[in-house]
């Protein structure tokens, strides 16, 4: 009895505030899901159904696979469990099925696998340094940070109502900066690898990564001034690091490369025909584009500078998924896109 | 506090009986007279979930009903808005309760816990997230009107001013007749008071004062039923539904329990078996009241309001098993001063309304809120530190009890084994009702396995609970104030 009690009082607020999300996400089971639940779904019969040389042609379902190799062996896993709880989900024919077990199964299936989401937070709790901080527990930066990052409502709500993974991602996204932190490079490296080809989107990040790595890692020592040393340049360490992520892609597209399906693959992973916007609008500067464009072109309609006949009929707003082509300013391709975002890192990069 | 999460979005079902009801109640105040609202009548059937409760919840039908008028007036149609059902329905209804709870409950809750003496801050804020996170009044989760007045009531009368706590308690009787289970509480401590202050001077003209506010405020209440003698009558056989037997369906107590051996409610006559449990109801709740009379103080209050609502609980006719609801809150405010006791009876009375929560799909919502509830209720009493006699308040009684018995020493070891015993019981029972089928010649057996084992919890607790009333005397609070 005293032992419970020394393990129930003994004032783990890590454990409290961990176990008390967990159980909120419980709580959220039963609430609305989007048409993600049922693209993860189809991703389970798919992987569990069908060999590997089809999964990336498989295209019964609307939801085809578009995610890195690594994701799809992860649902490939999950399907090993799901079968206990409703063969019937497994079937690529089945289409939106949503039986309760299902459902049950899904979102447990968030819910276990952010134990790592939990660990990462852990284990960049313990790269703060709080000792400047008072003694008052909801003062000190580990707490703080943990509330924010644990109790994080916009990812409760995506990954727990919506229904996705992120949960998992950002703690493979966390350790491997808490590793980064605790100077344990290679394994920082490692993990960024390995996340890539979980959700390719952390391409949006790889910049930075690339750029820390190279200057803390393979710049070895630096001047007293702090800046940088060019002759302690290490080779060994750069080869090391090309070598972790080319492993990682060779265990993660190998097998694709085999069946010579790489550009299939790669066709699914960045579908270019999809449009500059996604059919609800991020709100990043195109959306402004696409936006202007639009008031201009109601404009030029309305003092008549613009023949009605020959704008497209098709609408930026319907929440379609599909090419488009803007009526007043000029069109905007894939690679002035790259471009763009390329010109805004570098800017970035040299203003350090 | 998680209600606005377990609101519209968790997809908990309405419960189809309850909530129908408080909806038709909603059509029928607005749609017809007064004088029709208890009467049977072509256009209020009372077999169809006709009015049951006191006018105060008539009039607060009306009110939503006027608010729903205004948004949707399909809700309360007469006749036709029977069975409705919709989203923006159960958004209304939910609301509803959510303001009820925020206006009254919460607050008397908060203000409770800072009236609370002795204790830090940060104590205060975790005993009133326990009472708050309570899993039984968050599933059940309407109706709290009448516990939120009765806590104005406690709250009042406990710091002396007796007019408005006693007006508060008048309003909660006019709410829901079941507060009565508090009244010979309020009614002896008041009295109590009164006597301490001496009848001859200022404790008469407080005894005057008060039975003009209970008089007032009923009179205020049953205004428009008053006129004729008719409609009094009436109101109080809805209220008051003699002819319906001892018990109905599973609940947790005696009669009930009873009957499992001894099929009572064929056996006697119906007279007979008001009259048994009148007389039991009342000989297991006078000697804690007769105590209090004589020796009112806060804290005898708190326990005899625990003690006598039990014995009601335990003992009294057509008992619900909501009710035990009336029995958690009253130990919900002693949850600082006997933590241990207190969480194990919070964890009963949800277990004993098992089988109404399985009925409405609530079992997640059940484990989650309980495993919240006992996990916020041991980390901040730290509870299982506090198991000794001294902390159980048992000390008095174990020194009595030595004096014929030298070797009884071990009841704190004696309880903290039973607590083993009662948990792994429990949990073995929810896993086997969700999980098993019953057996097809017995197919309530869960349940009544569940009643009878919660009554005899209970049983245990009204006998500890009528321990510490008794044994709490003046000589031992006076040691504690010179140690």
């Amino acid at each position: 009895m005293a032992a419970l009690g020394i393990a129930m009082g003994g004032g783990n607020w890590f454990s409290a505030l961990a176990l008390g999300v967990t159980l909120l996400k419980c709580l959220l089971i039963p609430t609305y899901h989007s048409t993600d639940f049922e693209v993860h779904r189809n991703w389970l019969a798919i992987t569990h159904s069908l060999p590997v040389s089809q999964w990336y042609y498989e295209a019964t379902s609307e939801w085809t696979l578009d995610y890195p190799p690594f994701f799809a062996w992860f649902e490939y896993a999950l399907s090993h469990v799901a079968k206990y709880f409703d063969q019937e989900m497994l079937n690529v024919r089945n289409l939106n099925y949503s039986s309760s077990r299902t459902l049950l199964f899904q979102r447990f299936s968030v819910i276990f696998t952010d134990a790592l989401f939990v660990y990462a937070v852990h284990e960049c709790c313990k790269c703060i340094d709080g000792k400047k901080a008072g003694k008052e527990l909801t003062e000190k930066p580990k707490f703080i940070l943990s509330v924010l990052l644990l109790w994080n409502f916009g990812l409760l709500i995506v990954d727990h109502i919506h229904f996705q993974y992120n949960g998992f991602l950002f703690g493979l996204m966390l350790l491997s900066i808490a590793r980064l932190f605790q100077k344990r490079h290679m394994e920082g490296a490692f993990l960024f690898a390995v996340l890539l080809h979980f959700k390719h989107i952390y391409l949006y990040v790889a910049p930075a990564y690339g750029v820390y790595l190279l200057r803390s890692y393979c710049f070895t020592a630096n001047k007293p001034d702090g800046s940088i040393r060019w002759n302690s340049f290490s080779f060994v360490r750069v080869i090391s690091l090309g070598l972790i992520v080319f492993l990682v892609s060779a265990l993660s597209l190998g097998p694709f490369l085999a069946l010579n399906q790489l550009p299939q693959v790669l066709s699914r992973l960045f579908p270019f025909k999809r449009g500059l916007c996604h059919a609800y609008w991020a709100p990043n500067f195109w959306a402004l584009y696409n936006a202007l464009d639009k008031v201009l072109s109601i404009i030029g309609l309305e003092l008549k500078l613009l023949d009605p006949n020959k704008i497209p009929k098709a609408s930026m707003t319907s929440g379609l998924v599909q090419q488009f082509q803007h009526t007043v300013l000029p069109s905007v391709t894939p690679l002035a896109t790259l471009i763009c975002t390329l010109i805004a890192i570098l800017k970035r990069k040299t203003s350090f | 506090m998680l209600n606005p999460l377990s609101h519209p979005g968790a997809g908990k079902p309405p419960m189809f009986g309850d909530y129908e009801a408080q909806r038709h109640w909603q059509e029928i105040t607005f749609n017809l007279p007064i004088k029709q609202w208890y009467f049977n009548s072509s256009d209020n059937n009372l077999q169809y979930w006709g009015l049951d409760y006191p006018p105060l919840t008539a009039y607060h039908s009306l009110l939503c009903a006027y608010v729903a008028k205004f948004i949707n007036p399909d809700w309360i149609a007469l006749h036709t808005s029977r069975g409705y059902e919709s989203q923006a329905h159960k958004l209304f209804m939910r609301t509803t309760v959510l303001i009820a709870d925020l206006l009254i409950y919460i607050p008397a809750v908060v203000l409770y816990c800072c009236c609370l003496k002795e204790i830090s801050t940060k104590k205060k804020v975790a005993n009133a997230l326990c009472i708050l996170l309570y899993p039984g009044l968050i599933l059940i989760d309407y109706g709290h009107f009448h516990l939120g007045f009765a806590l104005w009531g406690v709250l009042g009368v406990s710091c002396d001013w007796d007019l408005l706590g006693s007006l508060a308690f008048c309003l909660a009787i006019n709410y829901k007749q079941m507060e009565l289970y508090h009244s010979l509480p309020f009614f002896c401590f008041l009295l109590g008071k009164c006597f301490k202050k001496g009848l001859k001077g200022k404790g008469f003209v407080l005894l005057i004062k008060l039975a003009c506010t209970v008089v007032a405020s009923f009179i205020l209440c049953w205004l428009p039923f008053c006129t004729e003698r008719e409609q009094t009558l009436q109101v109080l056989r809805r209220l008051f539904p003699v002819d319906r037997g001892l018990f109905e369906d599973k609940v947790a107590n005696i009669w009930c329990s009873f009957s499992i051996f001894l099929k009572i409610k064929e056996i006697l006559p119906h007279h007979f078996q008001i009259i048994i449990s009148f007389c039991f109801t009342f000989l297991s709740l006078l000697p804690a009241c007769v105590k209090l009379t004589l020796q009112p103080s806060s804290k005898g209050f708190r326990f005899t309001l625990v003690s006598c609502a039990l014995s009601f609980f335990l003992f009294s006719f057509q008992v619900h098993e909501k009710s035990i609801l009336l029995v958690s809150l009253p130990v919900c405010l002693v949850l600082s001063e006997i933590p241990f006791m207190s969480t194990w009876f919070l964890l009963v009375s949800t277990f004993s309304m098992l089988p109404l929560l399985l009925k409405d799909e609530l079992l997640m919502p059940l484990v989650v809120t309980t495993i919240a509830f006992f996990i916020a209720c041991a980390t901040s009493f730290s509870i299982f530190e506090k198991t000794s006699e001294e902390e159980l308040q048992l000390k008095s009684f174990s020194l009595s009890v030595r004096k014929y018995l030298p070797c009884f020493t071990f009841l704190s070891r004696i309880i903290q084994y039973l607590f083993l015993i009662s948990v792994i019981t429990m949990v073995l029972l929810t896993l086997i009702t969700v999980t098993l089928d019953p057996p097809q010649k017995l197919p309530d057996l869960f349940s009544v396995l569940v009643c009878f084992v919660s009554c005899l919890h209970f049983l245990f607790f009204l006998v500890y609970f009528n321990i510490i009333i008794m044994w709490d005397s003046k000589s031992g609070r006076n040691q504690k104030k010179i140690n």
